[in-house]
């Protein structure tokens, strides 16, 4: 198997490469009207046929490497340091990104399906999806560049084949451990997707505003995955790491949070382009910036530059990383400088209160957010250049800096929809506005009456302005969705229910892009929360209890256990709430016998108001008592919820609207449908 | 007159909702154990290292303990633990010579890209033209009033 794994990879090698340099060939022939010896039709349908072989020699050497694994075969040197005998088999599965040659192996599998995908459908713009193929192929080279020459999956051990291997990493031998990483590379490396297809339509001064059309999904799918991605993350760090927090803006954290704000600039200034025809410069060069950013974080991650707790899969392949950063914002820089002309606007923008300034402002700030985010992480290395000693950038910073721009960025979310097109007049701001603005007064209002106390410390302070903001916006949402609602209930008869459905089916880009705000808002709710985490910390013998806001904790038991995987020492607690027992919590700490390490398994009680996160921080050494860890983590389902209902709003995003015939056969009254159709498909 | 007395009874409202209660103990310790790195390399904020087997974090939390109740000052303190445990014990860089750039430069990017963004739409409003609309926008005219007197709340 490792012989065809190696043989699968450089096989995929020549193919990409094949249908980079053909492609390329074909191209140049079909734009400057050159003839060889094969038509540039013909050698272009050869290239593709290339790249639509190079997924599947991929795909041979990830099922070499995943049946190494299954079948212990420790002469592989990956699997040796990855995977033992006593592994579960989903964790062996997973144990293909536990390290740095298996997660690029991933990536490369990931990006040859990707281009898979494209190459079969083709037919949707033959010639762009040429381009776009032959620049897909450029960047397939790379990574099996990397994973034939830098960084092999397959390589064998020397010497005697021991007899079991060094296991997997213990914080990766979790549930989510094994659908996360392979969300962010998804997300990663989908925007490979739009971004061969932006430059090649620059390259090809594509007319019109079609590979936007044909891309959207691409990326919004994307984007999805990265978003499922980072969240998994967040809460595997939550379940995992035992501190009680979700996101430490470690520099791998943030390395996926980049191309995500990056991401989500291009998703909602694309609309301008396909609405008005303007920021074609900002959109091309964002949807490159996204593209560079992927590589950037991955480069960031493993090659040493800033340290991170989450790098499983750190070396010395950084270089090749620079060198082919340099090479993608090279070529960027060159086709748009050479091509700059044909990106010219179609409109400008005709007044400051106008939903096009109001996505302007949104780009801004998610891009200030970028910035921000990239400078602390790189600022440190910054440091060392200038001052001689590093320093570090960690958690005080990013709240103090990212978090007024969150706010200000929840703020737009709030406000964007309700302003018009091209200009809002000051009568229909003050329509719109009042209610979301009273909404978010009332809601400050009750918070400090009910004991919140803004002017103690930054972070109540900061969390009454989110929850007054989410307030303002989901009035905002809500009023956005009953305004269309009535409009088709007036003309239709239904129920305002039936009617949203409706209103939501006749233009799901838009009420989709409103449901996902709503997520955010909730996300935000629950972000707000963790200024008011509480813990604390006590040896618990038999029958002995200790309290925690309305929870009374209670020792029924501890003891431990073994498997051949890990032993394990835990303790068994009853939790009471106002007297009565509610649920049974099991915190642990194993011990993993193949890598001698240790992990904690935490023990979680999670409602809408709060989470009771319970951690066995071990035994004291003189009297063998477990010591119990409680954090009191309030809205934090909150979090979880939000994502849900992002994802939710997406896919209603991605659902084709439903057509206006359709619409029109089932309304009882067909002549006012012309009105509502126009008032259901007013923006995005 | 009125308005400046106004201005000045906000500006002095805000300053006391800032500084209102950083002089509290428990505060401080929170405050402080939040502003540094745990020495350990486990690359957690000091106050909420709490994996098993800490080296380090019970001693710099006993010693920031310590500090406070000797009375010293915050900067007395984050520079005492700077001293003893590096620079990179610090959670964030300090005001101090070059570290103020790390807190500068993010706001100012902000603040160069709302002015920026100002001064472009301006520039794009001064140079667009009024063009009388054609005779056959009028249609649309009338359905998007219509559509506004419908879609009012």
């Amino acid at each position: 198997m490792p012989t065809l794994g190696s043989f699968a990879l450089l096989l995929a090698l020549a193919l990409s490469g094949y249908n980079l340099v053909a492609g390329a060939i074909a191209l140049r022939q079909l734009a400057t009207g050159a003839r060889g010896r094969v038509s540039p039709e013909r050698l272009a349908e050869t290239a593709r046929r290339a790249g639509i072989g190079s997924f599947i020699a991929v795909t041979a050497a990830a099922f070499a490497l995943v049946w190494a694994a299954f079948t212990n075969d420790f002469s592989v040197a990956y699997i040796l340091h990855h995977s033992n005998r006593a592994l579960p088999t989903s964790y062996k599965f997973a144990a293909l990104w536990s390290g740095q040659e298996g997660s690029l192996l991933l990536w490369a599998w990931l990006l040859t399906g990707y281009g898979f995908l494209l190459r079969l459908r083709h037919k949707v713009d033959v010639k762009l999806t040429a381009y776009a193929s032959t620049i897909l192929a450029g960047i397939q080279v790379f990574f099996l560049l990397l994973l034939n020459f830098a960084a092999p999956p397959f390589s064998l051990v020397s010497g005697t084949i021991p007899q079991d291997g060094f296991g997997l990493n213990p914080l990766l031998q979790y549930p989510e451990m094994v659908i996360h990483p392979p969300m962010l590379y998804l997300g990663y490396v989908g925007f490979s997707v739009p971004f061969a297809f932006a430059l090649g339509a620059l390259m090809m001064r594509y007319p019109g505003e079609k590979w936007i059309h044909i891309t959207r999904r691409w990326t919004m799918v994307t984007w999805l995955f990265l978003t499922c991605g980072i969240f998994l993350g967040a809460h595997w760090a939550y379940s995992v790491l035992g501190w009680g927090g979700y996101w430490g803006w470690d520099p791998v954290e943030n390395a996926s949070l980049m191309p995500w704000l990056t991401g989500t600039a291009f998703l909602h200034s694309v609309m301008m382009q396909e609405k008005r025809g303007m920021m074609k410069h900002w959109n091309v060069w964002l949807i490159f910036s996204t593209f560079a950013l992927s590589i950037l974080g991955t480069l960031l991650t493993r090659s040493g530059l800033v340290s991170s707790v989450h790098a499983f899969a750190q070396s010395s392949i950084g270089s090749w990383f620079w060198a082919f950063l340099v090479i993608v914002l090279a070529v960027c820089l060159f086709t748009y400088v050479l091509q700059r002309d044909h990106l010219k606007s179609e409109h400008k923008l005709e007044s400051l209160v106008s939903r096009e300034s109001s996505f302007l402002f949104n780009n801004l700030v998610l891009l200030a957010a970028c910035f921000t985010i990239l400078w602390g992480t790189l600022f440190p290395v910054i440091s060392e250049y200038v001052q001689g000693n590093k320093v570090t950038v960690g958690p005080p910073f990013y709240n103090r800096v990212a978090v007024p721009i969150g706010l200000f960025l929840l703020f737009l979310t709030g406000i964007g929809p309700l302003l018009a097109w091209r200009s809002s007049s000051f009568k229909s701001i003050r329509k719109n506005f009042i209610l979301p603005v009273v909404a978010a007064f009332v809601t400050a209002i009750v918070l400090i009456a009910t004991g919140m106390r803004p002017w103690q410390d930054s972070g109540a302070f900061y969390s009454l302005v989110a929850w007054s903001l989410a307030a303002m916006v989901t009035v905002a949402v809500g009023s956005e969705f009953l305004r269309g609602a009535r409009v088709i209930q007036r003309h239709t008869g239904q129920n305002l229910f039936a009617s949203t459905i409706q209103l939501t089916r006749r233009n799901t880009r838009r009420y989709g892009g409103y449901i996902v705000h709503f997520g955010v808002v909730v996300i935000f709710i629950g972000l707000a929360g963790s200024a008011f985490n509480q813990s604390k910390e006590q040896e618990l013998n038999y029958k002995q209890s200790m309290t925690m806001g309305p929870y009374r904790i209670e020792c029924l038991d501890y003891s431990q256990d073994s498997n051949p995987n890990y032993d394990t020492e835990y303790a068994l607690l009853d939790v009471y709430r106002s007297g009565k027992k509610i649920t049974q919590l099991a915190p642990e700490k194993r011990f993993y016998q193949a890598s001698q390490t240790t992990s904690t398994i935490v023990a979680n009680h999670s409602t809408l108001a709060w989470d009771l996160y319970v951690i066995y921080a071990g035994k004291d050494p003189d009297n063998g008592q477990p010591i119990i860890k409680v954090f009191l983590n309030p809205l934090v389902a909150w979090i979880w919820i939000g994502v849900i209902i992002v994802v939710l709003g997406t896919f209603v995003a991605l659902i084709p609207n439903m057509s206006a015939a359709l619409a029109a056969s089932r309304s009882r009254v067909q002549v006012a449908e012309a009105p509502v159709l126009a008032a259901t498909k007013g923006g995005n | 007159m009125r308005r400046a007395r106004i201005s000045q009874i906000g500006l002095l409202t805000l300053l006391l909702v800032f500084t209102l209660g950083s002089a509290d103990t428990g505060v401080r310790y929170n405050d402080l154990s939040h502003k540094m790195m745990c020495a350990c390399g486990c690359g957690q904020v000091l106050g909420e290292c709490n994996h098993l087997g800490c080296p380090d974090s019970e001693q710099m939390l006993h010693e920031l303990r310590t500090d406070i109740s000797k009375g010293q000052s915050d900067t007395a303190i984050l520079e005492a633990f700077q001293a003893k445990y590096g620079p990179t014990i610090l959670a964030a860089p300090m005001l101090t010579k070059f570290n103020i750039v790390a807190w500068v430069v993010p706001p100012v990017v902000l603040l160069l890209g709302i002015f920026g963004t100002f001064a472009l739409v301006r520039k794009w409003r001064l140079r667009t033209v009024a063009t009388p609309a054609p005779s056959a926008v009028r249609g649309f005219d009338r359905i998007r009033d219509q559509i506004r007197k419908e879609t009012e709340i």
